[in-house]
């Protein structure tokens, strides 16, 4: 399809705010007699608190209030980022306090402090005298559901939160008829998603009396109604207001400080008040991505067919629920629509341990559930004596593919294309020549995983989307979502389907990028890698109301009616001679004032998307091994997705280029850990937590394979999540290639490669003499 | 925000022996890539501040008379990696330097703070301990010159007497002339981290036979240490691969390494003789010898 704008690298909007230093976060606005807030934490993994006193703190001057469990609203909330659900039994677990007195990590907040300055509020901080009757605490989810485990959540006497699982088939009959059964564990790190900007929010009563509260927020329209739950407050008495965004990546798909903000402020006499975490903070008391364990038993021809597979997860979710129950559940039908089993049983247990709360982060579990079966696939492949790829190939489903649970029918489908693109950019058949016979301290090898994921969230969540569009007086429009930019591009995607869809160029697009929901169209957020898909076709649509409203004032002076007309480079056309008649610019003026028939062209539209598309990808990876110190380097990697019609290059590559360096770090680097004795954070900062430094990231490598897929906005599909999945597993596939080392666990660090390569004898015991 | 109470700022050296010797209790700072955290972290509360960073006179890097390379105690990371005479004639220092943090933080790090924080894990204390480098210290009532191996009292524990400021260090000519040298950094990153194991190596070859070797190791015991052994075993002997293999084996002698959730003491160990194979290998290459079989 020939288009002007889609398709096209249009250069981001906030490029030159951003860099210039001019786009505005959170941080960067100020209240007048503005004040601050800081959290007390317990130092305790599990304890009750048995006495409280804060009249010592309330007494240090500039302290303006201090806040204890027993001075706020005890309503149970769920902080989750979902679409509210009229059906009590789909929503989220209600398990949370503002604040707590029953500490459930190290870090739960016990009490807050309003000051007047930051280091008033530390030193009120600690002349808050607390005491705790403290709990036997449990940090895995086997220990968890034992007899007799620590209990976390009175109303979940086993720890666990959720175990709804899916079936279809036979899977048992499978294994009994099988040629073969391949039985394999797989378990992955509690990491975290490391956005720039803190977690960070301030709020204030309004004259109108109500809260505003201002937050670096992915789901502006969701934290309204979260917080007026929390305080048990009508929604519509709280107001947000989501400017630019350090980043996200699930983490603030989640309602984090933003209650205990509102509250503040209102303990405060409704003065402005700031509470923005500091990195150590932000590690323990926000979101984790879920460590999981994973048990696979599949069965398998001779030939390689693969017939049924028996997935166990158990998922450490912490301390609250959060996203945890439905985490698991999601990111086990991700696979369904790329290997054709016949019978899958897919048994999830998502589980409460006293450690940081695990949440949404890029890929909503399905990166865990990936490592696993593309790293068991290739475990098989190597059992089966059977090219790993060839093993894939082989059990493909097809376009047409409906999958039996969701319903959700696959259009469009490009493994098949990116794995054989891959294979050609990598050059891996001349490279797996060349790597036969290694001797020597470094060893290459290569591996590949292949992804599916979704489009947003149909059919188990609601994907409602608004868009709103204002023609201007010189024909460019103002358009306003409740989608929101978190620095993916949305914002730019969208005014490139509008200019698309108006015939104008994107620079006439004026997109209103903060999100206020008294004034922003209803959407509940950049999540779900849904807004090009979900929120694209309500922009598509508010552009097509506008295009047809302004073709019909075009019919008062043209004489045509709107069907012969179109809009091209701002003019209006008589489209089958493509003869300009009139300018947009015109018709705008008209739609003004027009002294009879002014009305100005608007629409205010939103969509209820009933539909999703599945994408998929595939991950190249070589890697050289240094086979004396266990470090593990890639060499090159490419990723290669089919996300349907990309509708900005630039901006595709950008999200892999992101997604691709968070798989490695989690591959190769990244961990969470903990003190297994007080469950005590080891690493909570940046010098211990060894996020990736752009020296650490290879060049990557994006390519697309550009299917058209009919459900999507132009043919598009989502991106956003999909480049975090696979590149963990290629790595891990690769090391296997390089070594012969089967590594079952990530991320592979140094240290662990060293102990296995020990273990397998690939390197000598020593006997160290010292002096 | 930080709970400082006063800020002292000096222009010369002098002056703020004077304001040190007056008020000991003053935490000097340099570039305060370190002290900062350290008050992020809740210590040092309501501390009071001296301040090195007016004084241009301690940002000196230069050569005596004698062919001692002095540098400056405020010399920034930045400044000693990019120097013409620390590339000339310590190019091993100017690996080190750059191996350092990332560029903001080289920027403002000085080579003094590095020392006298007394972390075993700093980049150049390793390097200048193999370079047999001197400190030259002075308060209001003199100056001393000591060997790096005398300012170590401890884990983040140096010998700095009352009102004492680290002035410069000085590399004496026969620490560096004719050497060869390399620093490995062994770290999880390739910036913004600090060293599991750091090894230096700086050594002389003549008629491809050791004249001299000298092994510095950060991260190995409580205290930056020298390989003495190793040394001592290397000189004179014929540079073979058997050589430089044994050479491994005696660095990690001295070693005291422990095992932490960082990493443990078996892989430290392992580490330690492996990386010192490979860095006395450099240090020979570079020194115009060769340790092929
Ligand atoms: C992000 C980051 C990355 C880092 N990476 C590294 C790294 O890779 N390698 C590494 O080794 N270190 C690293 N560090 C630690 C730190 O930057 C270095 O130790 C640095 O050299 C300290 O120098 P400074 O000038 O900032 O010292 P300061 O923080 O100002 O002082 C450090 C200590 O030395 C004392 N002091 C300073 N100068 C003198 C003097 N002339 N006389 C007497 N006492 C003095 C101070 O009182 C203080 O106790 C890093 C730090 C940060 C924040």
């Amino acid at each position: 399809m020939d288009h002007k704008v889609v398709g096209k690298s249009a250069q981001r909007l906030d490029a030159v705010a951003k860099v210039t230093g001019r786009a505005k976060y959170t941080d960067d606005f100020f209240e007048r007699g503005m004040l601050v807030g800081k959290v007390l934490r317990s130092p305790h993994a599990h304890a009750l608190v048995t006495r409280i006193d804060a009249s010592k703190a309330k007494a240090l001057p500039g302290v303006v209030a201090v806040l204890t469990p027993q001075d706020l609203p005890q309503i149970k909330f769920a902080t989750a980022g979902h679409p509210w659900s009229l059906d009590p039994g789909h929503r989220d677990v209600e398990d949370r306090l503002i604040l707590t007195d029953k500490a459930r990590f190290v870090g739960d907040a016990i009490a807050a402090v309003v000051a007047e300055d930051l280091l008033t509020a530390d030193k009120a901080l600690h002349l808050i005298e607390v005491e705790y009757e403290v709990l036997p605490h449990v940090l895995t989810a086997e220990d968890a559901m034992k007899e007799g485990a620590p209990v976390l959540h009175e109303n979940r006497p086993g720890n666990i939160v959720s175990s709804f699982g899916v079936q279809f088939g036979d899977v048992e009959a499978e294994f009994q008829a099988a040629d073969q059964v391949f039985e394999g564990d797989y378990e992955t790190s509690i990491v975290q998603h490391c956005h720039i900007e803190s977690m960070s929010a301030f709020a204030f009563v309004d004259t109108d009396g109500r809260i505003v509260v201002n937050s670096s927020t992915q789901i502006p329209h969701i934290v309204r109604r979260i917080v007026a739950q929390a305080l048990g407050l009508p929604w519509g008495r709280v107001k947000v207001i989501k400017p630019f965004i350090g980043g996200g990546f699930g983490n603030k798909q989640d309602v984090v400080v933003e209650p205990l903000t509102a509250a503040m402020s209102l303990a405060a006499g409704g003065r402005p008040v700031r509470y923005c975490m500091n990195r150590e903070e932000v590690f323990i008391d926000t979101r984790t991505r879920h460590g999981m364990k994973l048990h696979l038993k599949t069965a398998v021809s001779n030939e390689g067919v693969l017939k049924g597979i028996h997935v166990q997860v158990l998922s450490n979710t912490g301390a609250y629920a959060s996203h945890g129950h439905s985490i698991a559940m999601s990111a086990g039908g991700k696979f369904r629509p790329l290997y054709d089993f016949r019978a899958i049983k897919y048994e999830p247990k998502t589980v409460y341990t006293n450690l940081p709360v695990a949440g949404a982060m890029r890929g909503y579990g399905t990166p865990q559930i990936f490592f696993a079966l593309e790293s068991h696939l290739d475990d098989i492949a190597r059992k089966l004596e059977m090219d790993p790829i060839e093993l894939r190939q082989k059990n493909l489903i097809k376009v047409g593919h409906m999958d039996p649970l969701t319903k959700n029918v696959v259009r469009s489908f490009g493994i098949p294309e990116c794995i054989a693109k891959g294979m050609e950019l990598i050059h891996w058949d001349e490279k797996k020549k060349a790597h036969q016979q290694q001797t020597g301290p470094r060893r290459r090898g290569l591996g590949m995983a292949c992804f599916a994921y979704a489009s947003g969230t149909h059919p188990v969540a609601l994907e409602l989307a608004g868009a709103r569009i204002v023609m201007n007086q010189d024909g460019s429009v103002t358009l306003q979502v409740g989608a929101t930019e978190i620095g993916q591009g949305s914002d730019t995607v969208f005014a490139q389907i509008t200019a698309e869809t108006l015939g104008i160029p994107v620079d006439m697009v004026h997109v209103v990028t903060t999100q206020d929901t008294d004034i922003t169209p209803f959407d509940s957020g950049a999540y779900a890698s849904r807004q090009t898909f979900v929120t694209g076709i309500a922009v598509r649509k508010a552009a097509l109301e506008v295009r047809q409203k302004a073709l019909e004032v075009a019919t008062r002076r043209t004489g045509l009616p709107p069907a012969e007309m179109d809009i091209r480079d701002c003019m209006i056309v008589e489209a089958s001679l493509g003869r300009a008649v009139c300018s947009l610019g015109d018709v705008a003026m008209d739609s003004y004032y027009d002294r009879i028939l002014a009305a100005p062209i608007t629409s205010d539209t939103s969509a209820n998307v009933r539909i999703n598309a599945m994408s998929y990808g595939v991950t190249f990876v070589e890697v050289e091994v240094d086979m004396e110190t266990g470090k593990v380097e890639v060499t090159e990697l490419w990723n290669v997705h089919d996300s349907g019609t990309i509708i900005n290059p630039k901006l595709a590559e950008g999200q892999v280029h992101g997604g691709v360096s968070m798989s490695l770090g989690a591959a190769l680097l990244e961990q969470m850990l903990f003190d297994p004795h007080t469950g005590k954070p080891l690493n909570n900062n940046f010098l211990d937590y060894k996020l990736p430094t752009i020296l650490d990231t290879p060049k990557i490598n994006a390519a697309f394979v550009e299917t058209f897929d009919a459900a999507g906005t132009f043919g598009s599909k989502s991106l956003g999540e999909c480049p975090t999945i696979s590149p963990a597993p290629a790595v891990r596939n690769a090391v296997l290639d390089a070594t012969g080392v089967a590594f079952h666990k990530i991320p592979l660090y140094p240290q662990v490669v060293f102990e296995k390569f020990r273990e397998v004898g690939l390197l000598a015991e020593r006997s160290v003499e010292h002096v | 925000m930080f709970d400082i109470c006063e800020l002292h700022e000096p222009e010369t050296l002098q002056e703020a022996k004077r304001i040190f010797h007056d008020n000991p209790d003053l935490k000097v700072i340099a570039g305060g890539t370190d002290v900062l955290i350290r008050m992020q972290h809740g210590s040092l509360a309501g501390a009071g501040l001296l301040s090195l960073r007016n004084i241009r006179e301690l940002e000196e890097i230069r050569m005596l008379g004698d062919g001692t390379l002095s540098i400056g105690a405020m010399a920034s990371f930045t400044k000693i990696f990019q120097d013409d005479l620390v590339q000339k004639h310590v190019p091993v220092l100017s690996e080190a330097a750059v191996s350092m943090g990332g560029p903001q933080v080289r920027n403002v790090a000085t080579i003094g703070g590095n020392l006298c924080n007394g972390a075993v894990s700093a980049d150049s204390a390793s390097t200048l301990f193999a370079l047999d480098a001197l400190l030259k210290l002075e308060n209001l009532e003199g100056e001393r010159i000591i060997p790096m191996g005398d300012f170590y009292a401890g884990p983040g524990k140096v010998n700095l007497g009352p009102g004492e400021l680290l002035v410069s260090i000085l590399i004496p000519r026969e620490g560096y002339e004719g050497m060869g040298g390399r620093y490995i950094k062994y770290a999880m990153r390739k910036a913004m981290d600090i060293a599991t194991l750091g090894v230096a190596v700086v050594c002389k070859v003549r008629d491809n036979r050791f004249a001299e070797l000298r092994i510095g190791l950060g991260v190995a015991a409580p205290v930056p240490i020298r390989c003495f052994e190793a040394e001592a075993y290397a000189k004179g002997r014929e540079i073979t691969l058997e050589c430089v293999q044994e050479i491994a084996r005696l660095a990690v002698k001295p070693s005291r390494p422990r095992t932490s959730w960082r990493a443990s003491k078996d892989y430290r160990e392992h580490l330690i003789e492996v990386l010192a194979q490979r860095a006395v290998a450099e240090a020979v290459k570079r020194a115009g010898g060769c340790c092929a079989h």
